[in-house]
């Protein structure tokens, strides 16, 4: 919202030198954020009204060229006479008689150019007449700047064109519709400045001028969508009348082009009031008007050309053609304001703020009109706007007015009763009762005392005030925020961290130790994603919940696994030059449930039961925590040591189980072959016999379609089905030497160790106290397709020194199991 | 080797000497202490040790003599030859600690390698500074008494609007700039899911006060999405870390020393934070909240850093709470961007990216964290 300081002026008593900086500094203290303060560029020197007495067309040039005589008034003439100045000038948009702005010889105009007279064009050219550009007051450069017949010829220019005009632009917060209109602001003005302000609105709605005829028949069969409508006529406007140029200069300084006359009035009441109004060319209205939602299949081609299919929600202006405006947020182009329109129909509206709201959205059309309308106007003014609007249309375009119709009421709202102590109660701040009054009032609210709190009857344009919360914002915000007491709450004794936060800590941490850079990826994918991953078709990650409006097409749905978000980070580290790379990401995917109901409706006036708040539960998908890393390259680097060592598999797994022993958990490695793994080298990580992720070398095909380096590694756990451990109890530590002894057996080359280390530990008994594989064989010293794989254990009890004979027995129990369960044999 | 115990020049003798000959068992003891002294390492000294010493030495050949002697003669004897061997005894045991001390020292030298070189066989990982931080103000609220919330990423709008007092149809909504999830069976299957990406992290906050009753103090940081484009100063998904209290006697003064405390612990103890009123469906009244940064870049001052306010009396309603007898505050703030202008970041990909470089610098060594250089600067 942009307001010119001149305009708010008009409405509050500023002290004298006020600037556009002090007010936008008092506005953002009552809570609107300056966006901007735009101060035109200085001028030096004079700036005149002239008027231009002679015109001569000068020919022989490459473009036509006028050498003019202008009264600059008594004293502004060469050598400070009366005289006319003679000025070569290359606009047309002017006759003899115009008023224009002089800059005589010594100014300076914005951007450095200094005025001289100087002979050109056979002439002495003794001044300058300016355009709006050249005078840097806004970008309109075909021709030169007339300004209004009534200008005085002589007079200091300045004002008239707004040369020192400063434009405050603030941001309003979607609660406070009514300040987006000078009327609104500069309310808010008076009371953060607390100086006096005068509501014309208000007091042109107090005496409003009788109609002896309506202006249209007009029919509301939506009350809910309309709560008013006015309608006011002018017939016989000059359809080419200009607008004059106070009105252009001040829409434009509120950033809204300059169209015509009848369009820049309406655009100046809705930016001075807050009353977005409509113009019809009552001419082209077929019959009455008749306010109501559209019907099915209804079309209407705005403003804009767009033929619009209406939906059933939409509110319109019909006539017996049918809607020839959609309601509040752009007109229709049948009845639109033409070079012929005489007859001008014009509509002063409250259009509920819901329907606004979606119709502005379901048709992509946010208009200054619909953004006004959808916080809510006010509704008290309707009919002084489309009066004043008329009175103005008259004014510089002749006819008459001929009628108003105003259909509906202005809704009276609730009054509030205020406790006195309840500001207190919230803000900590102690507030006089004649304070909050004062505050309250300032803001348009009719204040009566009621004994130990306040009736408070908010003012036609603040339906946002409704409970006590609402008013006491009101009151500290305009006292302001700034002389509040700090005082820190003590919170109750808390327990820390939970369980579950501090595992994901740990891990996290742990990782980064381990020498992994810690990713934050973005979650979404495509199905391109996941085939460049090689999952099948089918695959439980492929079954995912999408977005209805993604940013990028090609990833319009959540991620289900990590790992396509961990690659991406990886080849974006690659192709700035990366070799080496060791990324992990811990963070939530999304799981689709197979049917997962739609949400229940929940009301917000009450708290939802249990029952309710179980099904909106269940009507979300599952968002477990996963850990994911991926490994490119060496993870031991290469050095004067000696060559480096690739990332394999293994570092892949033993990730997994560090993550496992961080989180308390004992994983379990089997074999497995899922995508985007090698099938031949990916790990499933269980606890017990629950899969919770794989890990392992990625598949050559995954690698190549990434171009990630060969080989590069990859492991993704879901974090929420690790188990929190039990405390640990504490372990009786033998005192006793152990005996070590090593076996070697050989097994059939499929079958997996870790299911001879089972069979071992199992057969062993509670004296094997451990079991480590510490050297794997294959060649000459045994058989074909078969292994060698040497074990270290560790016999010992709890009680007593054992003879090597114990020992040797539970060597032999160990690989009598394992044999059993694997076929091992003894080497 | 001069050490032979047969016709060394230093013994002055080739037979063991006589036992009651004060003088010859004189002259073997100073014949042994002689080479000691004269060994010049432990290997040498090793063969003085079996020449004087050991079992075929002259004085032990000596001693093996007495027992040959008249009897009354033996004790004599025995004390001169025991006295000589227990000199030369003490004389190796001093000599060989002074060999062994200098042997040690020349294997040290000897070891001698270039610390210089680089060694950089474990290359570090980093955390990313969103995750750091997130813990920075975990630890700076659970210091006092406060918990962490968390909650799903992917929530029902009930949670994510309707709870916080955002009207089907309000503004507010629509300024959300919300990523919507397409109904189960895809868009050809009608209607509204019902669910969106979480737009900020309060639907934890409702999670909150839903499930336990108060005193309620928590914070929730997580990861939270609106559907603006990725440039240099807004991300699709970033972190957010929100605060919620909710007790009997809350106000804003409350809301007000808590964003102190919370601004001096993140930028130094000269920071302190100023409200301006504002607009938030969930609070009432609302503000906007500066923080004072002495480390801001162009010089310290006020920076935007969060919104903030008295928990709408609705909103309670809605999680059950009498807001006559409760009150609370909340306040909410980005990580992204307190990370951009607490550590000068001036490109908001950098934070997305991945970008290993970017993250390790977090980690590197820099001599001290850069919020409280600027902090001591003033």
């Amino acid at each position: 919202m942009r307001a010119p300081l001149s305009w708010l002026a008009e409405d509050v008593d500023l002290p004298a030198g006020t600037t556009a900086q002090q007010v936008a500094d008092a506005l953002l203290r009552v809570g609107f954020e300056t966006e901007g303060v735009h101060i035109p560029p200085a001028t030096e020197g004079l700036l005149v009204v002239g008027v231009v007495r002679t015109i001569e067309e000068l020919t022989g040039f490459k473009k036509p060229i006028r050498w003019c005589t202008v009264d600059v008034g008594p004293g502004n003439g060469p050598d400070g006479g009366d005289a006319p100045r003679g000025i070569i000038c290359g606009a047309r948009n002017f006759a003899v008689g115009d008023h224009v702005v002089v800059a005589l010889p010594g100014t300076v105009l914005p951007g450095g150019f200094e005025i001289a007279s100087r002979q050109t064009y056979g002439h002495v050219s003794d001044g300058m007449i300016c355009s709006v550009r050249e005078l840097g007051i806004g970008t309109e450069h075909e021709g030169i700047l007339v300004l209004d017949p009534d200008a005085p010829v002589g007079a200091d220019a300045r004002g008239l064109i707004g040369a020192d005009d400063g434009v405050v632009e603030l941001a309003v917060t979607p609660d406070r519709g009514y300040a987006l209109s000078i009327r609104g602001l500069a309310r808010e003005t008076g009371a953060a400045l607390d100086v006096p302000f005068r509501d014309e609105a208000a007091a042109r709605s107090a005496a409003l001028p009788a109609r002896e005829h309506p202006a249209w028949p007009v029919t509301v069969e939506d009350e809910q969508g309309c709560a008013r409508f006015v309608a006011v006529r002018v017939q016989g406007v000059d359809p080419s009348a200009p607008s004059p140029w106070w009105l252009r200069r001040r829409v434009q300084a509120a950033g809204i082009r300059s169209i015509s006359l009848a369009v820049d009035i309406t655009n100046y009441v809705m930016v001075g009031w807050g009353q977005p109004l409509h113009a019809f060319d009552a001419g082209r209205l077929r019959g009455g008007i008749t306010v109501r939602r559209a019907r099915p299949g209804e079309t209407l081609r705005t403003l804009d050309g767009t033929v619009r299919r209406l939906a059933g929600d939409d509110l319109v202006v019909a006539d017996e053609s049918g809607a020839v405006s959609l309601a509040g947020v752009m007109g229709g182009e049948s009845t639109e304001i033409s070079g012929s329109t005489d007859d001008v129909l014009l509509e002063a509206a409250w259009w509920d703020p819901a329907a606004i709201s979606r119709t502005a959205r379901r048709h992509k059309l946010p208009s200054e009109a619909s953004r006004r309308f959808e916080r809510a106007v006010d509704p008290a003014v309707a009919a002084a706007a489309a009066e004043y609007a008329a009175e103005l249309l008259v004014r510089y375009g002749g006819g008459e007015i001929t009628g108003r119709t105003d259909v509906g009421r202005v809704p009276v709202l609730p009054s509030v009763q205020l406790p006195l102590s309840e500001p207190e109660r919230l803000t900590g701040r102690s507030y006089e009762p004649a304070v909050i009054a004062h505050r309250l009032e300032q803001l348009g609210a009719v204040v009566t005392s009621a004994g130990r709190s306040l009736t408070v009857l908010p003012p036609s344009w603040r339906p946002d005030l409704s409970r006590p919360a609402d008013l006491v914002e009101e009151v500290a915000r305009v006292d302001g925020y700034d002389d509040l007491p700090s005082v820190l709450p003590a919170a109750p004794p808390g327990t820390g961290l939970t369980a579950e936060q501090q595992r994901h800590r740990r891990i996290a941490a742990d990782l980064a130790s381990a020498g992994l850079t810690e990713v934050l990826s973005f979650p979404f994918v495509g199905s391109a994603d996941l085939d460049r991953l090689g999952l099948p078709a089918g695959d439980a990650r492929r079954r995912s919940a999408t977005l209805s409006n993604p940013l990028d097409a090609d990833r319009p749905a959540m991620a289900t696994t990590l790992l396509p978000g961990l690659i991406d980070a990886a080849v974006r580290n690659l192709s700035r030059g990366a070799r080496d790379l060791a990324l992990f990401e811990i963070a939530q995917v999304v799981l689709p449930r197979a049917d997962q109901p739609a949400p229940p409706a929940l009301p917000v006036d009450r708290r939802p039961t249990d029952a309710e708040l179980r099904r909106l539960s269940s009507s979300l998908p599952l968002q477990p925590q996963h850990v994911a890393a991926v490994l490119c390259g060496d993870v031991d680097p290469a050095g004067w040591w000696g060559p480096g060592r690739a990332a394999s598999w293994g570092d892949a797994v033993e990730l997994a189980r560090r993550v496992g022993a961080v989180a308390g958990v004992e994983l379990r490695v089997t074999a497995a072959s899922v995508a985007p793994w090698h099938p031949g080298r990916c790990a499933r990580i269980s606890v017990g016999d629950w899969p919770v992720g794989y890990a392992g070398e990625l598949h050559p095909a995954v690698c190549e379609r990434y171009g990630l380096p060969p080989r590069s590694c990859a492991l993704e756990l879901d974090l929420d089905a690790l188990p929190l451990p039990a405390p640990p109890r504490g372990p009786r530590i033998s005192p006793f030497p152990p005996v070590r002894l090593d076996v070697a057996v050989v097994v059939p080359a499929a079958v997996p160790a870790g299911d001879v280390t089972a069979a071992l530990r199992d057969g062993g008994g509670p004296l094997l106290e451990s079991v480590r594989l510490f050297d794997v064989y294959t060649g000459d010293q045994v058989p074909e397709g078969s292994v060698s794989l040497a074990f270290a254990l560790v016999v010992r009890a709890p009680d007593r020194t054992l003879t090597a004979a114990e020992a040797v027995q539970v060597r032999d129990a160990a690989v009598a199991a394992a044999q059993d369960r694997t076929g091992a044999t003894l080497r | 080797m001069s050490t032979h115990p047969t016709g060394d020049p230093t013994t002055g003798a080739t037979t063991p000497p006589d036992p009651t000959d004060a003088d010859a068992v004189d002259a073997a003891l100073r014949a042994g202490l002689l080479a000691v002294e004269r060994a010049a390492d432990l290997d040498e000294l090793k063969a003085v040790r079996l020449a004087h010493a050991g079992d075929r030495s002259p004085l032990a050949l000596a001693n093996r003599a007495i027992a040959d002697l008249d009897r009354d003669r033996r004790a004599e004897a025995g004390r001169a030859v025991g006295a000589a061997r227990g000199r030369l005894r003490a004389a190796i045991t001093d000599r060989t600690e002074i060999l062994t001390a200098l042997r040690d020292e020349e294997v040290l030298v000897a070891e001698r390698v270039d610390v210089t070189l680089p060694y950089g066989r474990h290359p570090a990982g980093a955390r990313h500074p969103v995750a750091t931080v997130m813990e920075q103000v975990g630890d700076i609220f659970t210091a006092m008494g406060w918990e962490i919330a968390d909650g799903p990423e992917l929530e029902a709008e009930w949670y994510n609007f309707d709870a916080l007092n955002f009207g089907p149809d309000h503004p507010a909504r629509a300024m959300q700039d919300t990523f919507y999830v397409q109904p189960q069976g895809g868009p050809s299957a009608g209607g509204s899911s019902g669910l969106v990406l979480r737009t900020h992290t309060s639907p934890v906050q409702i999670r909150t006060m839903m499930d336990r009753t108060p005193p309620i103090y928590v914070v929730c940081p997580g990861r939270v999405y609106r559907s603006d484009e990725l440039d240099a100063t807004h991300t699709p998904v970033f972190h957010q870390v929100e605060g919620l209290a909710v007790d009997r006697h809350l106000d804003m003064r409350h809301l007000k020393g808590t964003l102190d405390h919370f601004a001096r612990a993140m930028f130094g103890p000269t920071s302190r934070t100023r409200l301006r009123p504002s607009f938030f469906p969930f609070t009432e009244p609302s503000a906007e909240m500066d923080v004072w940064f002495a480390g801001r870049k162009g010089g310290a001052g006020w920076v935007e850093w969060g919104g903030c306010g008295m928990i709408d009396p609705d909103v309670l309603r809605a999680c059950g709470l009498d807001p006559s007898v409760y009150s609370g505050f909340a306040f909410g703030m980005g990580i992204e961007r307190t990370i951009q202008f607490r550590h000068d970041i001036s490109d908001m990909r950098d934070l997305v990216e991945g970008d290993v470089r970017f993250t390790a610098a977090f980690s590197a060594p820099t001599g001290a964290d850069p919020a409280a250089v600027a902090a001591e600067g003033i």
